[in-house]
C-alpha cells in the first residue's frame, strides 16, 4: 500500500524490539471479547487512477459553472477567486502543518492568522477578531453564547430577527435548546427589514441579533438596533453571509455593534457544497476573554525580533478543564489563510470596485424582472441578492429553466410559509449581463 | 547517526502586509463592469476597508515566504501526539478540487446534487461499519463540534424519555475539550479518576455512576495511549442507571479493522476524520467529526439526513425527533471527500494502517525507555507517554527537549499532556514514517538526553535553528497584541 511505508522486514525486525510475535500479538492488552474478528466490510483497495475515474463521474453529477447558470446565493456565493490564492494555499508548509502549538516552528501560519485577525477587524469595523470558526451559523450561537456569558448569566432573553439565515437559526436553537435560554423572533417589516418594536417586552435581554444583509438581501437598520440594545443595556451583535457587502456599505462596527460574526466564504473560498467556510467572529476589545475560540497575539523572542503566539489559552479546556468557557480548540485555520490571500490581493480599492460590481450587477437583473412584470416585495437597498415574486405555479418554470441548465434562485416558501412563489436570487461579479438577460428571457418566456 | 534534516537552509525575511501597502496596487482582475451603476443613498454608503493594497507579485512573495517559516508533516517527522499528523495523500487535493465538487452550491435541488450526496451517504456506510454503529451524522466540523453534538443528542433522549439528568462522568484521561462540550449542553462534568494501571475501574464508576448522570465520556484509547480494558463492564453500569456512554474516537487510528466500538457497548462516538482518514490539518483546521450512534439514537440526529431509494439520494428534513441543525450546510464537505477518497485508497488496508501505527508506537516506547521515564509501562496503542523525570536532577524540562529537537529537524511531540502525567512527552509515530526516520529520531532524542546531562545549555538555549528564538508567551496573554 503506498501510503504505508514499513516492509515485511521492518515489520519483523520491529516486531523483534517490541517483543511481540506478531501483529496480533500487539493488541494483547484488549481483551478478547472486546476484539472485532472479522474483516471490515468496506470495498477493495483502488488504485490512484480508479479513485481519479470514480471521483471525476460524481463530480460530473453536480450542476456547476460554467455548464450551469446559477443564481443561488444564500449564504454561500460564487465569485472569481484568483488563481495565486490556491496555489499559495497548496504549499503543503501551510497545509499540512497542525494547530501552531510549537510557535519558533509555526510563525507562517501564526503571522497569516495575526494579519487574518486585523484584517477581519478592519473589515468589520471591530477592535479584535478571532482566528476563526467552523461557520457562520456555529459562530452565530457562539456569539450570543458569549453575550450572555459577558453578563454572567443574569441576562438570558435573545431577541433573534427572522431575516436571519434559516438555517443559522436552526443552528442556534439546536446550541439554546438544553440551556434554558430564552429565544424571542423577531418579524419582517414590508420593506424587507426587521421589526424591533417588540424588544422591550423582552424580559433580561442579553442581545439583539440581526443579520445585514439579511436572508431577502436587505441592508438592515444596525445603527437603530444597536441604540435599542444599548438603551437596554444588552448587546448588539450582528451577523452576515456575505462579507463583502462591507466593501461598499457601512460595516456593523461604525453602527454600534458589540460583536460581529458571519460567513466568510466570499472572501476566496470555494463553495464545496457548503464547508468547509470560514466562521469569522469580532467584538469589541473590552468583551476579548470572553471570546470563544483561538487568538494569536503578537510578541518578541529571546533576541527582540517579533513574532506570534497563540495566546489568551486561559479560556480554554488546557487550563481550566471543568471550568473552560468554550470547547473550540480549531479553527478553519487553512481556510482563514486563504481569506486572508484573497484580501491581500483584492486590496482596498479593489474591495470597494468588487464590491459595486456586485451591487450593480444584482441591480441589474432586479430591475429588468421589474421591468418584465414580477413584482420585488421588499424595496430596501441591498447588495448582490434579492426577492422576487413569481406568478403563481412558477414551479413548472422553474423546472424547465433546469432543464436549460439554468437555476433561478431558490424557492423561501419552505422557511417562510407566507411567501409563497416568491424566490431568493443572486448575482455576483460572476454573472455576465448576457447570463442575466438570458435568464429574464427564459423566465418571461 | 546520519546527518540532522534540521539542517537549516536560508531564511528570508517578511514584513507584515500591511508594511508593503502601496495604494493603487491590487492583485486580482477586476472585470469591467457591462450593466449600468445603481446609485447608493449616502445613509448606507460606507468607506470600504482599510486594506493594503498589493500586487500578485507582492502577495505571492509574502505567502511564500511565510510559508517557509512553517513545519508540516510534508516537511518531515511530526510526532504529535493524539493528533494523529499522518501523511496527506496529494491525489486528494486534486479530487478536492474538481469543479463539480468545490463548485457546488449547498442549496442545490438534490437532482442537481447526486454526486456529493452519494459521496456522503456511502461515507456514513463506512463509518458505520469501521466503528460498528448504526447511523452517522457528517454535519459536525470539528471533534468537539462532535463531542458537542453527542452532549446534545444525550440531551434529546434523555428528554424523550421525560428526563432531565445533569451530570456527566468524564475520567482524567479523557480529551481536555470533553468537560467543555458537556459544560455547554448544561451537564455538570464529574472527574473520574483513572487506576493505578491507566485505566478506568468498574467500581469508580459504579461510585459515581446515578439516576441523575447523563452517562460517560471515554476517550478510547485514552490520553495515555492505553486501551479502556474494562470498558464493557463499565458500559453495564452506566446503561443499568440509563445513561449513555460516549466515546471520543479521536484516537480510532489504533483499533480501525481491530475494535469495533458499536459492539463494546459504546452509544454514540465521534471521529476526527482529519486525523484518522488523513486530511490535512490547515495549521489548526478544517477539520471534520462526524458522529456514529447506536440505532437508538438514530432519531435524534441533525437534518437533512441523506436518504437513498433505488439509484437516487435525497435529503430528508421531516425528522420530528431531530436535534435540528449543527452546520449551516452539510458539515465540512471539501473534508469528507478527502477522508472518502482515503477509505476507497486504503480498502482492507485501513486495518494494516492501524496495525503499523500501533507498532511504531511500541517501537518507539521500548527504545527510549532505557533514557527517559515511562510512568505506565505497558503495551501501548498508537502512542506512548514519557515524562521528564529521569532529568529533573539536571533541570532539564520536557519544554527544553522539545525544543531541542526543533534544532535537529523534528516537530517536537505533544508536552504537558495528558494532564494526569506530570511533565508528558506524548509521542505519536504514526504508520506513515519510514523505520529509517524512526531510528533517527529515536538516536536524536538519545543525543539530547546526553546534551542533557553534559551541555545543558545547549537545551535551555535551543530552539536555535529556527526563524525566531523562544518567544515570549507570558507578556503576550498579560498584554495582548492582537491585531496590527
Amino acid at each position: 500500500m503506498r501510503y504505508l511505508p514499513h516492509t515485511n522486514e521492518d515489520v519483523a525486525e520491529m516486531l523483534q524490539v517490541v517483543g511481540a510475535a506478531n501483529l496480533d500479538d500487539l493488541f494483547s492488552s484488549i481483551p478478547e471479547n472486546c476484539r472485532f474478528k472479522g474483516e471490515l466490510n468496506l470495498p477493495s483497495d483502488m488504485t490512484e487512477w480508479a479513485l481519479t475515474d470514480h471521483m471525476a463521474t460524481l463530480a460530473d453529477r453536480m450542476a456547476c459553472s460554467p455548464e450551469y447558470r446559477v443564481f443561488v446565493g444564500a449564504g454561500s456565493y460564487r465569485h472569481y477567486i484568483p488563481a495565486s490564492v490556491p496555489y499559495l494555499l497548496s504549499r503543503s508548509e501551510f497545509s499540512t502543518a497542525y494547530t501552531p502549538y510549537q510557535p519558533e516552528i509555526s510563525q507562517g501560519t501564526l503571522q497569516a492568522i495575526f494579519e487574518y485577525q486585523t484584517l477581519t477587524a478592519r473589515l468589520l469595523g471591530m477592535e479584535v477578531a478571532n482566528a476563526s470558526m467552523y461557520d457562520g451559523a456555529s459562530a452565530l450561537a457562539e456569539a450570543l453564547l458569549m453575550a450572555i456569558r459577558i453578563e454572567r448569566g443574569k441576562k438570558t432573553g435573545i431577541a433573534l430577527s427572522t431575516l436571519i439565515h434559516p438555517h443559522y437559526r436552526q443552528v442556534v436553537r439546536t446550541y439554546f435548546e438544553p440551556t434554558g435560554y430564552k429565544i424571542v423572533e423577531l418579524p419582517c417589516l414590508p420593506d424587507g427589514s426587521t421589526d424591533l418594536s417588540a424588544v422591550d417586552e423582552i424580559e433580561n435581554l442579553a442581545a439583539i441579533a440581526l443579520q445585514s444583509p439579511n436572508f431577502f438581501g436587505c441592508i438592515e437598520k444596525i445603527k437603530a438596533a444597536s441604540d435599542k440594545a444599548h438603551a437596554l443595556n444588552a448587546l448588539s451583535v450582528v451577523c452576515f453571509t456575505e462579507p463583502m457587502a462591507y466593501g461598499l456599505f457601512k460595516n456593523p462596527g461604525s453602527q454600534g455593534a458589540d460583536i460581529v460574526c458571519g460567513e466568510g466564504q466570499s472572501l476566496g473560498i470555494p463553495q464545496s457544497f457548503g464547508g468547509p467556510g470560514l466562521g469569522m467572529f469580532a467584538s469589541l476589545n473590552k468583551y476579548v476573554r470572553n471570546m470563544p475560540g483561538r487568538l494569536v497575539g503578537k510578541t518578541t523572542d529571546r533576541d527582540g525580533k517579533r513574532g506570534f503566539v497563540l495566546t489568551l489559552a486561559t479560556r480554554e479546556q488546557h487550563i481550566r478543564r471543568e471550568r473552560a468557557t468554550s470547547n473550540i480548540c480549531s479553527n478553519q485555520g487553512l481556510c482563514a489563510t486563504m481569506s486572508t490571500m484573497y484580501m491581500a490581493s483584492v486590496g482596498g480599492t479593489g474591495m470597494r470596485e468588487l464590491a459595486r460590481l456586485n451591487r450593480d450587477k444584482a441591480e441589474y437583473l432586479k430591475s429588468e424582472l421589474k421591468k418584465a412584470g414580477f413584482r420585488i416585495p421588499f424595496e430596501r437597498p441591498g447588495f448582490n441578492e434579492f426577492v422576487v415574486e413569481f406568478p403563481k405555479g412558477f414551479e413548472s418554470t422553474y423546472q424547465k429553466l433546469v432543464g436549460k441548465k439554468i437555476v433561478a434562485g431558490i424557492p423561501i416558501e419552505c422557511h417562510y410559509p407566507e411567501l409563497t412563489d416568491h424566490y431568493l436570487l443572486c448575482a455576483t461579479e460572476t454573472h455576465s449581463k448576457a447570463d442575466m438577460d438570458t435568464l429574464v428571457k427564459e423566465v418571461t418566456s | 547517526m546520519t546527518e540532522s534534516p534540521g539542517t537549516t537552509g536560508l531564511i528570508m525575511n517578511e514584513p507584515l502586509l500591511w508594511e508593503k501597502s502601496r495604494q493603487g496596487r491590487c492583485g486580482i482582475s477586476i472585470p469591467e463592469s457591462d450593466v449600468e451603476t445603481t446609485p447608493l443613498d449616502a445613509e448606507f454608503a460606507g468607506e470600504g476597508p482599510d486594506f493594503p493594497d498589493l500586487s500578485e507579485v507582492d502577495v505571492v512573495r509574502h505567502f511564500t515566504r511565510l510559508s517557509q517559516w512553517n513545519f508540516g508533516v510534508d516537511t518531515g517527522m511530526y510526532p504529535l501526539g493524539s493528533c494523529t499528523m499522518k501523511y496527506n495523500p496529494k491525489i486528494h487535493e486534486k479530487i478536492a478540487a474538481l469543479p463539480g465538487f468545490a463548485g457546488a452550491h449547498p442549496m442545490l435541488p438534490p437532482d442537481l446534487a447526486q454526486g456529493t450526496l452519494r459521496i456522503m451517504y456511502e461515507l456514513e456506510r463506512f463509518l458505520c461499519e469501521i466503528t460498528g454503529m448504526d447511523a452517522t451524522t457528517l454535519q459536525p466540523a470539528a471533534g468537539a463540534h462532535g463531542e458537542l453534538t453527542a452532549m446534545l443528542l444525550f440531551y434529546a433522549y434523555h428528554k424523550s424519555k421525560g428526563e432531565k439528568r445533569t451530570r456527566i462522568l468524564i475520567p482524567d484521561t479523557a480529551h481536555g475539550t470533553n468537560p467543555a462540550s458537556a459544560a455547554l449542553c448544561g451537564y455538570a462534568p464529574v472527574p473520574v479518576t483513572s487506576g493505578d494501571d491507566g485505566v478506568l475501574s468498574v467500581e469508580a464508576v459504579e461510585a459515581l455512576m446515578d439516576e441523575e448522570t447523563a452517562g460517560i465520556m471515554v476517550t478510547n484509547p485514552n490520553t495515555l495511549g492505553l486501551f479502556e480494558q474494562n470498558i464493557r463492564k463499565v458500559a453495564e453500569v452506566v446503561h443499568r442507571k440509563g445513561g449513555l456512554v460516549y466515546g471520543d474516537g479521536a484516537n480510532m487510528n489504533a483499533v480501525m479493522g481491530i475494535v469495533k466500538m458499536g459492539e463494546i457497548g459504546i452509544d454514540a462516538i465521534h471521529l476526527n476524520l482529519h486525523k484518522t482518514f488523513s486530511t490535512p490539518h490547515g495549521g489548526g483546521g478544517p477539520g471534520a467529526g462526524p458522529v456514529c450512534v447506536r440505532k437508538h439514537l438514530e432519531p435524534f440526529l441533525p437534518v437533512p439526513r441523506v436518504t437513498k431509494n433505488g439509484d437516487a439520494y435525497a435529503l430528508q428534513y421531516n425528522r420530528p425527533d431531530s436535534i435540528g441543525k449543527i452546520h449551516a450546510f452539510h458539515g465540512n464537505f471539501g473534508i469528507l471527500i478527502r477522508a472518502y477518497s482515503y477509505i476507497l485508497s486504503m480498502g482492507r488496508h485501513l486495518k494494516t494502517a492501524s496495525q503499523h501505527a500501533v507498532l511504531s508506537a511500541n517501537y518507539i516506547k521500548e527504545r527510549l525507555k532505557d533514557v527517559l521515564h515511562l510512568p505506565y509501562d505497558r503495551p501501548c496503542m498508537h502512542e506512548c507517554v514519557f515524562t521528564d523525570k529521569n532529568q529533573e536532577d539536571f533541570k532539564i524540562t520536557t519544554l527544553d527537549m522539545a525544543k531541542r529537537l526543533m534544532d535537529y529537524g523534528f516537530h517536537p511531540p505533544t508536552i504537558y499532556f495528558p494532564l494526569v502525567v506530570h511533565g508528558a512527552i506524548m509521542i505519536e509515530p504514526t504508520e506513515t514514517e519510514p523505520k529509517e526516520n524512526l531510528d533517527q529520531f529515536i538516536e536524536t532524542f538519545k543525543i539530547i538526553i546526553k546534551e542533557a546531562v553534559e551541555t545543558p545549555e545547549l537545551l535551555r538555549e535551543a530552539p536555535t535553528a529556527p526563524k525566531v528564538r523562544r518567544l515570549d508567551e507570558a507578556t503576550a496573554a498579560r498584554k495582548p497584541c492582537l491585531c496590527g
